[in-house]
């Protein structure tokens, strides 16, 4: 009886599931909803920019947009998407375990996510309208804003609850419930990947925790911590900040990569090429990737050195994501390639991932920084790295695990349509972001000067173009969900653990738990290279 | 950078810059993209059915990780002395303070001339020392590649050497309220001697139009309004805004909190010259709690104020 229909179907059960793949999909849910209301933000701002001045929307309101859709993209989608849907589903699988370490806790953190998306939901409609700061909730200005900038802080607060105790909750189960035979080189390297990421949502994520109460303190009692007029500086929010949330970008961005070290094995029918290069890189960008935040202040006024420093280990972090990117390329040598749909959209990853990566690289150098910092450059890198590398990992997590999770194959013709006009799409909104960036256009601009205004109306028929591809895309997942044929168990020819249970699978996983004696990716080739 | 004009005598140095390490990340790009697609074709699995395995090669990895690594640290190392040639101001840099508030810039001059736009003389060094008013803003002037966050409590400075005549577009790059995108501003490169003129001559404020055009005869008086920054929040013509329009504003009747609780007044001389000097004791409702103490003098509050009476009542 699959996990779908055990303990029976009816709400209740669902939402009192301990059963990590029902948390699983919870999240799916839950963040999907999410997400899709990020994308009508997103899409409603690039209307906004049809016409330079005054047009559909007032700045006010154009100013808590950007903000509301930084904040549920960011803390309610890209950062938590991976670990909590696909880990929490996949990742006591592949390691040939019943369940998570703390399943009730597990429950939790889906409540804890619950609540915090509904605070932030609420934030918008209560007090004085929703916070207009940015994601990045800047003080001084997010201090002396009159919007509601409390409640956001406090929800984005109650999410960090969750992102801890889901880190937590993996470490322990990763080291203490492997299946005999599971030693850690034999572990898929997805499971690597969330190992890594577990380890910064619980050392980091407390620290954007203590920044937020602090605004929040600020806000009612008005002590001066950032404040230079009493001793304070508004600098050291910007540190606090970055000290969490640039980590929190490797949160984002390693899932992805680890989903992508599985689905290029599995179609190219052979083992992946540097498997402990790759599984350590996670753990270097890991390590490194919490000693660059301040790249995030080159022009804030810091001291030189600092900036000196802090670009030299931005260019050091950069080195394990090539690693990762070549010795995915070289996997595909000699392999045997099918070009399904999730191996698709895993490659499309890669290329949109080396430009965010290598974009990335550029605003790095410091002189650079200077002229790119804070223009349409740096909003088009992120977006490359966030939307097309997680975002476009999610959707390729999502194609090659679907017929796992639901027990339903998808129609893969439409995907490829949804495919081509998202890629077309995507390229051309943010590319142009780029281009715009270096010709100046600073972000966060309700209005913009006349020089910008052919670029911003490309960028915008690109966003209609992305969003066409979104829903062709989703609408044949839910097609699908409803009308699919029944799911084999292994519709690719996959070697991992979650292959050898019956699509879906059943409530514990694992009628007897197996034992391991190879690798995650031996094809048993014919002969080696 | 495309598109734009290199204005300054950092911008081509920048400009090489970027064009270096864009040409590094392109050849990385293509490379990859390029091996991507070749093996997708030639190991698609019609053509090759049975794969090879091939675990790995130490010496492959290396190459691909000493490599990278070797560029960037050229990348990394030019950003530097890039970056170190923006940071060190010659000593006879022609210093002007800019002040930034909610939403509008202030120039100050050493000898004491105040704009809302920035005069700079071709070829001479100037440096650029901010300080902020209120919250964090970002100075930024494209062309010539500069750009600085205007922190409360910090003077950060910038500092270029104009290359080019012309107008060039100042611009907020730090998200600082309702009128971000409106916190624009422009610096006018001038040959030497008619900066020279314009710096000497007795004119108060800047000689070209305001960067918000006056909508309202009394050029003078409007000149002041912008370069105290006031008509970045208030119309002189009706218009909504931010704050209340001046036009139609004296003799008005206004609700304003007092103490906690609200009363209604009379917008006459004395209100207007309390509401000016201390905004926050009287604060107008259906409007944002964020005008600043004033920054006029006595005989500039006279003006202000008498200017707004002959913009009359409704």
């Amino acid at each position: 009886m699959s996990y779908l229909d055990s303990p029976g179907g009816g709400l209740r059960s669902w939402l009192t599931s301990t059963d990590h793949k029902r948390v699983g999909v919870l999240y799916l849910i839950l963040m999907l909803t999410l997400f899709w209301v990020g994308v009508g933000i997103g899409f409603t701002m690039r209307l906004k920019h049809l016409s330079a001045g005054n047009f559909l929307i007032s700045a006010q309101t154009y100013n808590a947009l950007f903000t509301v859709h930084g904040v549920i993209m960011i803390f309610m989608f890209v950062i938590p998407g991976l670990p909590a849907v696909f880990g929490n589903f996949f990742m006591p699988i592949l390691i040939g375990s019943r369940d998570v370490a703390f399943p009730r806790i597990n429950l939790l953190s889906w409540y804890f996510f619950a609540v915090g998306s509904v605070l932030a939901i609420l934030s918008l409609f209560t007090g004085n309208g929703p916070p207009d700061t940015g994601w990045t909730f800047y003080v001084p200005f997010s201090i002396r804003t009159s919007t509601n900038v409390t409640l956001a802080v406090f929800a984005a607060f109650i999410l960090g609850m969750s992102s801890i105790l889901t880190g937590l909750n993996f470490i322990t189960t990763i080291h203490r419930l492997r299946a005999p035979g599971m030693t850690w080189h034999r572990m898929p390297l997805f499971v690597w990947a969330i190992y890594s990421t577990a380890w910064i949502q619980i050392l980091a994520t407390p620290i954007i925790g203590i920044t937020l109460v602090l605004v929040m303190i600020e806000r009612f009692f008005n002590v001066g911590v950032f404040d230079p007029g009493k001793g304070g500086d508004p600098l050291l929010y910007q540190h606090l900040f970055w000290i969490y949330s640039h980590p929190a970008v490797y949160i984002m961005i390693v899932p992805a990569m680890g989903v992508v070290s599985e689905i290029i094995p599995t179609f190219a029918r052979k083992s992946i090429f540097g498997y402990k290069a790759i599984a350590y890189s996670s753990l270097a960008i890991a390590a490194f990737g919490s000693l660059v935040w301040a790249h995030h202040m080159f022009t804030s006024g810091m001291s030189d050195t600092a900036g000196l420093v802090f670009s030299l280990l931005t260019f050091i972090v950069a080195v394990p994501s090539a690693i990762k990117v070549f010795n995915w390329t070289a996997t595909l040598y000699k392999g045997s390639i099918e070009m399904a749909p999730p191996m698709l959209y895993a490659l499309t990853f890669i290329f949109l991932f080396a430009i965010g990566g290598l974009t990335g690289v550029i605003q790095g150098a410091l002189g650079l920084n200077v002229h790119l910092h804070d223009t349409y450059w740096i909003v088009g890198h992120f977006h490359y790295v966030m939307f097309g590398g997680t975002g476009f990992a999610f959707f390729a997590a999502l194609l090659y695990w679907f017929p796992k999770m639901f027990g339903r194959m998808y129609n893969p013709k439409p995907m490829y349509v949804a495919w081509a006009h998202m890629f077309v799409g995507f390229n051309l909104l943010y590319f142009t972001f780029l281009v715009m960036g270096t010709m100046g256009m600073p972000r966060r601009y309700y209005a913009h000067l006349p020089q910008f205004h052919a670029a911003h109306l490309i960028a915008t028929v690109g966003s209609w173009i992305l969003v066409a591809g979104l829903m062709i895309l989703f609408g044949n997942f839910v097609a699908a969900l409803f009308k699919g044929d029944q799911a084999e168990d292994n519709p690719w020819g996959g070697l991992t653990l979650e292959w050898k249970l019956s699509s879906p699978p059943p409530a514990e996983n694992f009628a007897e738990i197996p034992t391991i004696t190879a690798g995650p990716y031996s094809y048993n080739p014919t002969r080696t290279g | 950078m495309p598109f734009l004009a290199q204005a300054s005598s950092v911008s081509v140095q920048t400009d090489r810059l970027f064009l270096i390490a864009l040409s590094i990340c392109v050849v990385f790009l293509l490379l990859v993209t390029f091996f991507i697609i070749y093996f997708c074709i030639r190991y698609s699995r019609k053509r090759h059915p049975e794969p090879v395995d091939v675990e790995g090669h130490a010496l492959l990895e290396v190459i691909w990780t000493v490599v990278p690594l070797a560029l960037f640290l050229v990348m990394f190392y030019y950003g530097w002395t890039n970056f170190s040639t923006m940071r060190h101001p010659p000593p006879d840099a022609l210093a002007v303070q800019v002040t930034a508030r909610q939403w509008a810039w202030s120039f100050k001059y050493p000898n004491g001339k105040q704009t809302d736009q920035l005069y700079v003389a071709l070829g001479r060094p100037v440096k650029l020392v901010t300080q902020s008013l209120d919250v964090i803003h970002g100075l930024f002037i494209p062309a010539f590649r500069v750009k600085i966050d205007v922190v409360p409590g910090k003077h950060n400075y910038v500092w270029f050497i104009p290359w080019l005549l012309g107008d060039f577009d100042i611009q907020c790059t730090v998200i600082c309220g309702v009128s971000h995108s409106a916190m624009l501003s422009k610096v006018h490169v001038l040959p030497e001697a008619d900066f020279k003129a314009w710096y000497f001559s007795d004119e108060a404020v800047s000689r070209l139009a305001p960067i918000i055009p006056p909508k309202g005869q009394g050029s003078a008086i409007v000149s002041l309004l912008s370069v105290k920054a006031c008509l970045a929040c208030h119309s002189v013509d009706g218009s909504p805004s931010v704050g209340p329009t001046l036009k139609g504003l004296f003799k008005s009747r206004q609700t304003v909190f007092v103490d906690g609780g609200e009363r209604v007044v009379v917008a006459d001389e004395e209100f207007l010259k309390r509401v000016i000097l201390r905004p926050e004791d009287e604060l107008v409702k259906g409007y944002p709690p964020i005008m600043p103490p004033s920054v006029l003098s006595k005989s500039e509050l006279e003006e202000v104020v008498s200017y707004i009476e002959s913009l009359g009542p409704r």
